[in-house]
């Protein structure tokens, strides 16, 4: 069997060292992507899904995206995936009418904002107005504050330069701070 | 893609966000832990999708001699199955055409008026 597996896998330590790091990848960043979906969708069954799809779609790919990466860390090009197939989900969502029995499938509910913010009133105000943000912004604070990334990162997320990522986040920040200041 | 007014003498220099809202999108923001099952589950999915690979890699590598892998490794034995895909795509482009064009005429009223004639004849 070991002689087959051999002779049929020529690159067969290849391969096992690139399985070793992207179950490594895997490991380190499983929680970055989930926290990503859950913020983007809004409830963990679907969540769940677009995980497992990001991370699916990333280990098509690793090989070519470690060899174009230049060692530069995968996690950018990891929430990337993610994020695009956030951006599917809510463009088939929209396009599908949805029947009585999705309305009353209480997972469906967007963004879970009470159990992330436990009844804060202060910060469940603040993800309404979240929520409310063009894309593009509310993703860049996504990344930010519930992954951590910084400038550079989040600009290779979503495909900008780091200037313009920067002031994206800084206008989006300040968005928030506005139209919180408004609701007051 | 980009956002104007990105140079450092641009507004967002002299008007910084307060920390307080920055405090509160990390209080509201915290990352969210997976369900345990979403770990083994993936690991699942994963570990199906390799061993189909090895398997179909192992199946088709298992049919073929060490003369036909040779000759694989041979790029003079390239030219002729790169001709056949080049005749099969031309071929399936030609099809493909006839189809249009047989859906071209077969669609509202020349359908109707078709499947009129079909019937009078």
């Amino acid at each position: 069997m070991a002689e087959r597996a051999q002779t049929s896998i020529p690159t067969g330590a290849a391969k096992a060292e690139m399985d070793a790091a992207f179950e490594q990848l895997y490991r380190d960043r499983l929680r970055d992507v989930y926290s990503y979906s859950y913020y983007r969708v809004g409830n963990h069954h679907d969540a769940e899904d677009l995980t497992e799809q990001a991370f699916l779609q990333a280990y098509r790919h690793f090989e070519r995206a470690r060899r174009e990466s230049d060692g530069r860390p995968l996690r950018p090009w990891l929430i990337r995936i993610a994020h695009n197939l956030a951006s599917n989900y809510h463009r088939d969502k929209a396009r599908k009418p949805q029947s009585p029995l999705d309305n009353s499938d209480p997972i469906a509910a967007p963004h879970g904002t009470e159990r992330i913010v436990e009844g804060r009133e202060e910060l469940k105000h603040l993800m309404a107005n979240l929520e409310n943000l063009p894309d593009d912004r509310r993703d860049a604070l996504i990344m930010r504050f519930a992954l951590g990334m910084d400038n550079r990162e989040i600009a290779r997320a979503l495909g900008r330069t780091d200037g313009a990522t920067k002031v994206l986040i800084h206008r989006a920040i300040k968005q928030l701070e506005q139209e919180m200041a408004a609701d007051e | 893609m980009s956002e104007p007014g990105t140079g450092p003498s641009g507004p967002e220099r002299r008007d910084p966000p307060s920390p307080e809202i920055e405090r509160m999108l990390r209080t509201a923001l915290r990352p969210i832990e997976p369900p345990d099952s979403l770990s083994g589950r993936v690991e699942e999915t994963l570990s199906a999708v390799t061993e189909a690979a090895a398997e179909e890699l192992s199946a088709w590598a298992e049919e073929l001699s060490e003369s036909e892998l040779a000759a694989l490794r041979d790029p003079r034995n390239w030219v002729r199955p790169v001709a056949a895909a080049a005749v099969g795509g031309i071929a399936g482009g030609a099809l493909v055409l006839v189809e249009m064009r047989r859906r071209k005429r077969s669609t509202g009223f020349a359908a109707l008026a078709d499947s009129v004639r079909s019937r009078t004849e």
